[in-house]
């Protein structure tokens, strides 16, 4: 029992991480494509407006700026506030935005956590003192707030899911079982905060012998010390579950924006891209229309040039 | 309203899917009103749907009813192999990445559809929502080809109607783009409806026959979609210059294939056939503006549209290495397209992965060679000629889709007197589509054109009385549409016509170069013929 919680966690992290990783290397190994970009570019300088380089004649001829402050402003504007939801879909965006950033301040305490294990394991006068307090206040903060902030989000987003005519059609039954999971394993570690560990001491306790790889037994017994434990198992299911499904989509959304509706990088005349992209001509196509009549063996130079005159 | 009650319904209903009527769509701005006196879409021919495949009032592709058991699993199989083929690198690799990610990660929060126009203007028929196709799609890819649980991905029955409806669908969507625009997660579903052309198109010979047999084939076959060869194409240009030199008094010659010249300039042909006062206004302004410029007689670069673009990645490829083969035996410096979004787009901004070497011949847009003219002054302008109402069509694939955003609106400055030029709402990169893009506007079998005029363009329609709702609305007001592209000029030019917005309310459109060329002080005043049309 007392290495349960350790091992679920470690295991998740686990899975959470190659999971990332596997699908972030999934998207970046893919081939390039056409461009497809979508105005406004954040990192444009006009992208106030939507406008772009190509705005300007003989625009190959000049040096291209790119904003990398535009992209960043735009980015955390997206991540943190998801303004595009607030703009779009604001009866949405009441019920996402506090999932979405209860979630961010759940990862926050998370971090603070385990980052204040750390310390508290290099320098243990640091963290007995002042600054150890401050970290506890945070930790407390984003944790019970963020914990509050997202239960109530998918609360609200479960309840749109099952009520809303414009959603109910396209919500899969795993639709509704990631809100509820979420329901479950928020309110368990509300339920923990509020009925066991007010001051989050048992939860940075065990934080510190995580990262320090001591596993030392959780306190007390009974409600005391399954709350806890149910609270690691579920935030940490949770954790290894996320990546494995749809809701993986934050790896998904650097890709749509940064190699797609951003990418806006021309292929210049004897540039670094025209090797690549005779490599993608010359792979084989199979496309069986008659005007095509791919048989594997063509490629798509072979295709792209075919005389239709004769 | 008749609609679908579920996405399932598309599989499994024997009857259309939807009935659009008036009193199902919000009213027009005045002076249209509630509708009650607007035609209604006229119904497809009796018998029709025992002959083709009927997904709601009209009928895009004319996709034969399958006559027995093989003929429905055949229509299966192959759309399975096509999407399959589409999932991979060597088949795909162009769209291969943004496939994927639309494939799987929509979050279902429906936040695209209110983006959409059509869907919009049907009143909100569940059928016409951005994700409706999208999702069908998604689910067919999950279940029957990736093999996921229904449990996570939802439910739906593959068979031959799943398969030709949504096919059929495909073709309700301008892939104007504004959904993506909205998706907080990135998911664009104008590139699944495009998707689904290309399955279709690619692998099942599946395609609207005005985009491919009379579209990209004769284009590649001819020269140009037009029909017109090169003799032809010489023909017509050399009778617009003689009538509109003597229209304008300006020197209105057009240069043909002369080698090294600054600038390529490829028209949409459609330019010349019916608009051919745009061909001789680009030709006046560039010559008083001293450009060294062309035309290209070679098979198929003196028409820049690509009409690939919206269906078909090979047909696309092919038209695209046409285009540039010619900029690169003449020489010249870049390409410039006249006023044709879609081959703008088609050239400039996606075959860029696909030219290289002495292919990669620089591509520009028209909008800001024709600022930099206006701006150098060396036009002598007279803006006063132009003293009548403005407003500007954003066409979506040289604006949402390549950011050239200000150089029409420069441009527009110098050429309107104060207080004539208003914006509509909302312009620039959140315009909303003219409802000819992606092929509509030169779609109009059987009542095709109906329906565009009832759903897809009629947002277009309600900006436009909107932008003109403080001016006298009839004929001895003529109030202008700049619209400059040939694909969105059709469109606009078949909904005046529907819904006689020109002789019952003086609304006419046209591009931006006519404009130019009517403040050209040293022309003939009056170039623009509100007639013309
Ligand atoms: S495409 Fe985007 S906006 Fe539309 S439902 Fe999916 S996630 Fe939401
Ligand atoms: S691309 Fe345009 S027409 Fe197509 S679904 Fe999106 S908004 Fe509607």
């Amino acid at each position: 029992m007392d290495l349960v919680p350790y091992v679920a966690a470690y295991i998740a992290i686990g899975i959470f991480v190659v999971a990332v990783v596997a699908r972030f290397l999934m998207w970046r190994k893919l081939p390039m494509h056409v461009r497809w970009e979508l105005y406004p570019v954040a990192h444009d300088k006009r992208a106030a407006y939507g406008g772009s380089y190509l705005e300007e004649t003989n625009w190959w001829t000049k040096p291209r700026e790119r904003s990398l402050s535009g992209e960043v402003k735009a980015m955390s504007a997206e991540i943190l506030f998801l303004v595009a939801l607030k703009e779009h879909n604001p009866k949405m965006w009441s019920r996402s935005f506090p999932f979405h950033f209860g979630l961010y301040l759940v990862i926050a305490a998370t971090c603070l956590m385990l980052g204040g294990g750390l310390l508290a394991a290099i320098s243990p006068s640091l963290m007995a003192g002042g600054f150890g307090k401050l970290i506890q206040y945070a930790v407390i903060g984003c944790g019970v707030g963020g914990l509050g902030l997202g239960l109530l989000g998918a609360l609200g987003l479960l309840e749109r899911r099952l009520t809303d005519p414009e959603l109910k059609d396209f919500t899969s039954p795993a639709d509704l079982f990631n809100l509820v999971f979420f329901v479950i394993a928020f309110g368990t570690a509300l339920a923990s905060f509020a009925l066991v560990d007010r001051d989050f001491g048992r939860a940075m306790f065990f934080a510190h012998n995580l990262v320090t790889f001591k596993m030392a037994a959780l306190p007390g017994e009974g409600m005391q010390l399954y709350l806890p434990v149910a609270s690691v198992v579920l935030l940490g299911a949770l954790c290894a579950y996320i990546p494995l499904t749809h809701m993986s989509h934050f790896v998904g959304k650097f890709f749509a924006y940064h190699a797609i509706r951003w990418n806006d990088e021309p292929n210049l005349k004897g540039g670094h891209e025209e090797k690549a992209i005779h490599a993608l001509l010359g792979q084989p196509v199979s496309w069986a229309a008659s005007h095509i009549k791919g048989d594997g063996k063509k490629n798509w130079v072979d295709v792209a040039t075919e005389d239709l005159r004769k | 309203m008749k609609a679908p009650k579920s996405i399932k319904d598309l599989p499994r209903s024997d009857e259309p899917l939807a009935h659009i009527v008036n009193a199902d769509q919000p009213p027009l701005p005045k002076p249209y009103g509630n509708g009650a006196e607007l035609p209604e879409i006229a119904p497809l021919k009796a018998g029709t749907a025992d002959k083709v495949v009927v997904l709601d009032d009209t009928v895009a592709l004319n996709i034969p009813v399958p006559k027995n058991k093989e003929e429905e699993d055949a229509l299966v199989q192959k759309f399975l192999s096509g999407l399959r083929k589409c999932l991979t690198a060597e088949n795909n690799w162009t769209f291969l990445q943004p496939f994927l990610l639309s494939l799987e990660h929509c979050a279902k929060c429906q936040t695209c559809s209110d983006a959409c126009h059509i869907y919009e203007e049907s009143g909100k028929n569940p059928l016409y929502r951005p994700t409706y196709r999208s999702e069908i799609f998604r689910r067919i890819y999950f279940k029957y080809v990736k093999g996921g649980s229904t449990f996570t991905h939802g439910d739906i029955d593959l068979n031959w109607k799943t398969v030709a409806r949504l096919i059929e669908l495909a073709y309700r969507c301008n892939l104007c783009r504004r959904c993506a625009q909205t998706c907080p997660i990135g998911v664009d579903n104008a590139l699944m409806a495009r998707e689904i052309r290309k399955i279709a198109s690619q692998e099942m010979g599946i395609q609207s026959k005005e985009c491919h047999d009379n579209g990209s084939m004769l284009q590649l076959k001819v020269g140009s979609s037009t029909g017109m060869n090169a003799l032809v194409v010489k023909d017509n240009i050399e009778f617009i210059v003689e009538d509109m030199t003597e229209k304008t008094g300006l020197d209105c010659s057009i240069p043909w294939d002369k080698e090294g010249a600054e600038i390529l300039l490829m028209h949409n042909a459609g330019e010349i056939m019916a608009w051919p006062e745009n061909v001789a206004a680009f030709a006046a302004i560039f010559n008083a503006a001293g450009v060294s410029w062309t035309l290209s007689s070679e098979h198929a670069a003196y028409d820049s549209i690509n009409y690939g673009t919206w269906y078909d990645d090979v047909q696309f490829a092919r038209t695209a290495i046409l285009h540039a083969k010619a900029a690169a035996k003449l020489k010249v410096k870049k390409i410039v397209f006249g006023e044709c979004g879609h081959a703008h787009k088609a050239l400039t901004v996606i075959a860029d992965k696909v030219l290289t070497g002495d292919l990669n011949v620089p591509r520009e847009a028209a909008m800001p060679v024709l600022r930099d003219i206006v701006m150098s002054g060396k036009l002598k302008l007279d803006p006063s000629r132009n003293d009548f109402p403005v407003t500007l069509h954003d066409p979506c694939n040289y604006v949402r889709l390549m950011g050239v955003v200000m150089p029409q609106r420069e441009v527009m400055k110098k050429v309107t007197p104060p207080g004539r030029f208003r914006e509509m709402e909302p312009h620039g990169v959140h315009n909303y589509c003219c409802g000819g893009g992606s092929g509509f506007a030169i779609m109009s079998g059987h009542n095709f054109g109906d329906w565009r005029h009832h759903l897809s363009g009629r947002k277009k329609l309600r900006q436009v009385l909107e932008a003109f709702k403080n001016e006298p609305m009839d004929k001895e007001h003529p109030k202008y549409i700049c619209a400059p592209c040939s694909n969105c000029k059709g469109q606009l030019r078949d909904i005046i016509n529907y819904y006689d917005a020109w002789e019952k309310h003086g609304i006419g459109y046209g591009g931006l170069v006519e404009l130019i060329v009517n403040a050209m002080a040293d022309a003939k005043p009056g170039f623009i013929d509100w007639e013309w049309h």
